[in-house]
């Protein structure tokens, strides 16, 4: 039995029910029509989605309102065309996708330049367009209409800055204890509910206030209701009666998602100020946010306006008669001031402000226009105060690291450092309403305030933890020399293929450029990027494709010996089929590692090849299997070269 | 050469497996030796700092440029030509006292205090990277490599047998070491995208070990006769052809990445040339050997595998 079995596999399993009698079954190696068809079709549409890739995209600016929805006018328009025509930059196009305009240039020299100029044009008089380079696809219509799409460049290969950054979250999560401490203490006194004294009430991310009995606890446990962050519990302890609030793992969770996506929205608004086409700025993990700028000119700018963190707070003088707790102190034009505690209004109720020039001055100033919230603050406490100062703290955090020795490990540790400072303390002459100015600060300081205010403030402070910065120089050498390789590389294949299996070399050489094509298109489908590692996972890919044409003609070749031509061929594949699949499962498998936990480069690097593995099983099993079948099958053989 | 005669082999590769061993057993321990005395060159991705590309108009001598740098301030930096001549790279190591905001910046204060002495200077490429994100792309590094060898293993052990599983990885790791102590013998750079290659390296070497184990199976079941030597020789000989092809149109693109592919590209290269080459002779000696050593016989392989028996369903296309 177990000799028979064997027996059976030694000659082909299947050459006694395929192989052993063709001609029952009809001619050898022939497909049936609808098979060539479909194969015939997969690789026509990789071809038309690949195709894409071939066109150079324009030189081009795009200009796009501040507020992102508005479209841009018909006025401005008329003035940009005639600005660029006076300083002789040809115009090839001018496109509305009804909310950015695109202009594309003739030259990709006068880029730079008809930026500039379209920048002081449409921003004359204040910012209200993002003026950036674009790269304008030059897809033909018809392409477009049927989804095709070119693949966009990563970092690397355009040129651009990404960046990585830490939002410092313990001291976020601190200062939100401290303030919920802060504000259950006013509510309780505002309340008139008694609280037993105690120097400390945080604990970690513990408050614990204490009350002499249990009905005095249940009346501030009503009054505190709004402190939902907060798992509330009730203990004794000798003999005071405690009301403990404590952030569990699943409030912490929900605050640092409030927090990260307060930081996002107020990333996305400052970047979108830098002059980029298309900013990308996403959530990675629990505490980080990653930042790709491509094709950004200053990154040190950009480097700036990312890690600044400031904001304003307007707080009244402080009277003689105010008591020590109340006031905090700061130096101003060389005497000290003091200034109460608490604030009127901060930049979080910031809803416009624009960096402009003081008419009389012509010093730089701020002009902030409110929202109603803080309107309505404004104006309550600065009609009572009239002849009363008001002052504008100035606060800016700064992050900084130092080493720590930790359980014998160093350790780095991150933290901030916060430097206030007045920047103006003025009489109050009348009540203040939704919009008022702020001199006081220089040019720059000025600006980016206004930029910092209008983005709206950051929930948590950020750093900068990685930065990688690509010249748009290095971008094209990139490029260039990553398809140089797959030109080169891609050449020699298809020469040793040639060389070495003739005609059959032949079919794997047509199966392998099919190959190219559909990995191209597959990755343009999917919206991949494309990066250097990328490109080298595409020269990989074109190496090894071809193995599995080797691996089927080396059978073919050995099938020879014993068998005639067709029953060979038929043979040889079969038997390979095997083989193939658990070699590219097991690589496939590498790839999705590669994938799921490698990042920046290796990611790159891990698509190509995933992909690069699934087009290769198909056409060098299906297309490589329809050319040898088109040129060998259904034909009385007598020899074939292999 | 397009005689089927010309590629039947007939090698005693097992007759000199004991060689094999002993070759590859000191290989190994020189890797091991070097990765354990000298370590690994690593990069900025792995250490943490900074680091500036700059070209520049003319040739010059990176000490020259080193000696304007310190006058600048900026004393412990190294300065290496990059590719050309006039490819500077400007490396620093982390520098804590400056604080997150001023590491952050030294890339650029380094191409300013450049650019006043060389006008016609262009900034390549920038990168900083914080010490923990270091830290963590080395871990996150080693766990992709640990993973890779542990997915291999089951996926071999259900597909095939036991010693097929521990043959398969001990070659990947051979390959990896041997990879490894290159680049900790030559002092070569090892970055992310030399860790890509790496992981390249098991997806390829394992393809060829799969393929050589698959025919070494089929023989196994198919012989009444010849020692398990005899044998794996034959299997051995029967796909050295598809073997050596393989590999040499693989080495082609990679030499193609090797002289045009760029500095940038370069380390990837050379890791995935020598993991190709390796990984040949891996899976011809070292899977292969790991079999004799656990003493594969015919009876481990009867069991009925219906995707092996099945050919009918291998019928397709």
């Amino acid at each position: 039995m177990r000799n028979d079995e064997t027996n059976s596999q030694g000659t082909g399993e299947p050459g006694s029910t395929l192989l052993g009698a063709p001609s029952r079954r009809g001619p050898m190696n022939v497909f049936p029509a609808w098979k060539y068809t479909l194969i015939a079709l997969v690789c026509a549409l990789g071809l038309i989605y690949a195709a894409p890739n071939v066109f150079q995209p324009d030189a081009a600016v795009q200009v796009r309102a501040l507020d992102g929805d508005s479209a841009v006018g018909a006025a401005d328009r008329a003035q940009i065309t005639s600005a660029l025509a006076q300083a002789d930059i040809d115009v090839i196009g001018l496109e509305d996708d009804g909310n950015s305009l695109i202009v594309r240039l003739a030259q990709e020299g006068a880029q730079l330049s008809a930026r500039e100029l379209i920048a002081e044009t449409v921003n004359a008089d204040s910012v209200d367009y993002v003026v950036a380079l674009a790269q304008a696809p030059t897809t033909p219509q018809w392409l477009q209409d049927l989804g095709g799409k070119p693949m966009s460049l990563g970092l690397d290969l355009f040129g651009g800055a990404h960046f990585l950054l830490q939002v410092n979250m313990e001291d976020y999560i601190a200062g939100v204890v401290d303030n919920s401490a802060e504000g259950m203490r006013d509510t309780l006194i505002d309340g008139r509910i008694r609280f037993l004294p105690s120097r400390n009430w945080i604990d970690g991310q513990t408050i614990s206030i204490g009350f002499r009995d249990d009905e005095t606890r249940e009346e501030a446990k009503t009054a505190l209701v709004d402190y939902q962050d907060f798992l509330v519990q009730e203990r004794e302890v000798a003999g005071d009666f405690i009301l403990r609030f404590t952030l569990t793992e699943d409030k912490i969770r929900a605050l640092e998602d409030r927090a990260i996506s307060q930081n996002l929205t107020s990333l996305r608004n400052r970047v979108n100020e830098l002059g980029v086409s298309e900013p990308q700025v996403q959530r990675l993990g629990r505490s980080r946010i990653v930042v790709d700028l491509p094709g950004i000119q200053d990154s040190a700018r950009a480097k700036e306006i990312l890690n600044k963190f400031a904001n304003l707070e307007f707080r009244l003088e402080a009277l003689p008669r105010a008591r020590k707790s109340q006031i905090e102190t700061y130096e101003y034009e060389g005497r000290m001031q003091d200034i109460m505690r608490r604030n009127i209004v901060t930049g979080n109720n910031v809803q416009d402000a624009q960096q402009s020039y003081d008419p009389e001055t012509s010093q730089p100033q701020v002009s902030i226009e409110l929202d109603n919230e803080g309107g309505r603050k404004m104006h309550a406490s600065t009609k009572d105060n009239i002849g009363r100062s008001m002052a504008i703290l100035f606060i800016e955090q700064k992050p900084r690291v130092r080493q720590l020795v930790r359980d014998g490990e160093t350790i780095e540790e991150y933290y901030t450092v916060e430097e206030r400072r007045l920047i103006s303390v003025a009489t109050i002459q009348a009540a203040l309403g939704f919009s008022f100015r702020i001199t006081g600060l220089g040019l720059r300081e000025a600006q980016d305030l206004a930029l910092l205010l209008r983005a709206g403030a950051l929930a948590a402070p950020m750093y900068i933890v990685e930065e990688r910065t690509v010249g748009a120089q290095l971008g094209d050498e990139n490029i260039r020399r990553g398809w140089q390789s797959v030109a080169i590389g891609f050449a020699l294949v298809l020469a040793f293929m040639i060389f070495y299996y003739r005609g059959f070399g032949l079919a794997a050489n047509v199966a392998l450029t099919a190959n190219l094509t559909l990995l191209v298109a597959i990755m343009s489908i999917l919206g991949a990027t494309l990066t250097l590692p990328g490109i080298a996972g595409i020269v990989l890919t074109v190496g090894m494709a071809v193995d599995a044409n080797v691996l089927i003609f080396s059978r073919i070749r050995e099938e020879l010996k014993n068998h005639p031509p067709q029953m060979a061929i038929q043979a040889g594949f079969d038997r390979a089929l095997l083989t193939i699949t658990d070699a590219n499962v097991t690589t496939f498998f590498v790839a999705i590692i590669l994938l799921s936990i490698g990042s920046g480069p290796v990611r790159g690097f891990a698509v190509t090849l995933a992909v690069g593995i699934v087009t290769s099983m198909f056409t060098a099993i299906l297309v490589t299997r329809a050319l040898v079948n088109l040129i060998y099958g259904g034909r009385k053989l007598e020899s074939i070269k292999i | 050469m397009s005689d089927s005669q010309a590629r039947t082999f007939q090698i005693d590769f097992m007759g000199k497996r004991l060689i094999a061993m002993v070759l590859s057993a000191i290989v190994l321990a020189a890797a091991l030796g070097s990765l354990a005395l000298q370590g690994l060159n690593l990069g900025l991705d792995f250490t943490g700092g900074s680091l500036v590309e700059v070209k520049l108009a003319e040739k010059v001598d990176p000490q020259t440029v080193r000696g304007y740098l310190v006058e600048a301030g900026f004393t412990n930096g190294t300065v290496q030509t990059f590719g050309s001549d006039e490819d500077l790279l400007i490396r620093v190591p982390p520098q804590e006292e400056l604080g997150i905001a001023g590491q952050v910046g030294l890339g650029d204060e380094i191409f300013v205090a450049l650019a006043t002495q060389y006008p016609g200077i262009v900034l390549q490429q920038s990168n900083y990277v914080g010490p923990a994100v270091g830290d963590e792309l080395a871990e996150d590094g080693g766990l992709a490599l640990l993973t890779a060898l542990l997915v291999v293993m089951l996926y071999i052990l259900f597909r095939f047998t036991k010693q097929f599983s521990v043959g398969a990885v001990v070659a990947l790791a051979h390959d990896v070491i041997i990879v490894l102590g290159c680049f900790s013998i030559f002092g070569w750079t090892f970055d992310l995208t030399v860790l890509a290659a790496l992981l390249a390296v098991i997806g390829y070497s394992l393809n060829d070990t799969i393929v050589v184990s698959d025919r070494i199976r089929e023989n196994f079941r198919r012989a009444r006769r010849g020692s398990p030597v005899e044998i794996i020789n034959e299997a051995l000989n029967q796909t050295l052809g598809r073997t050596l092809v393989t590999s040499l149109t693989t080495l082609f693109v990679l030499l193609a990445l090797l002289f045009a592919g760029g500095e940038v590209i370069r380390g990837f290269a050379t890791a995935l040339s020598i993991g190709v080459v390796i990984g040949t002779y891996s899976s011809i000696y070292v899977a292969a050997n790991v079999l004799l050593v656990m003493n594969i016989s015919r009876e481990d392989l009867l069991v009925p595998e219906p995707e092996q028996d099945g050919n009918e369903d291998g019928s397709f296309p």
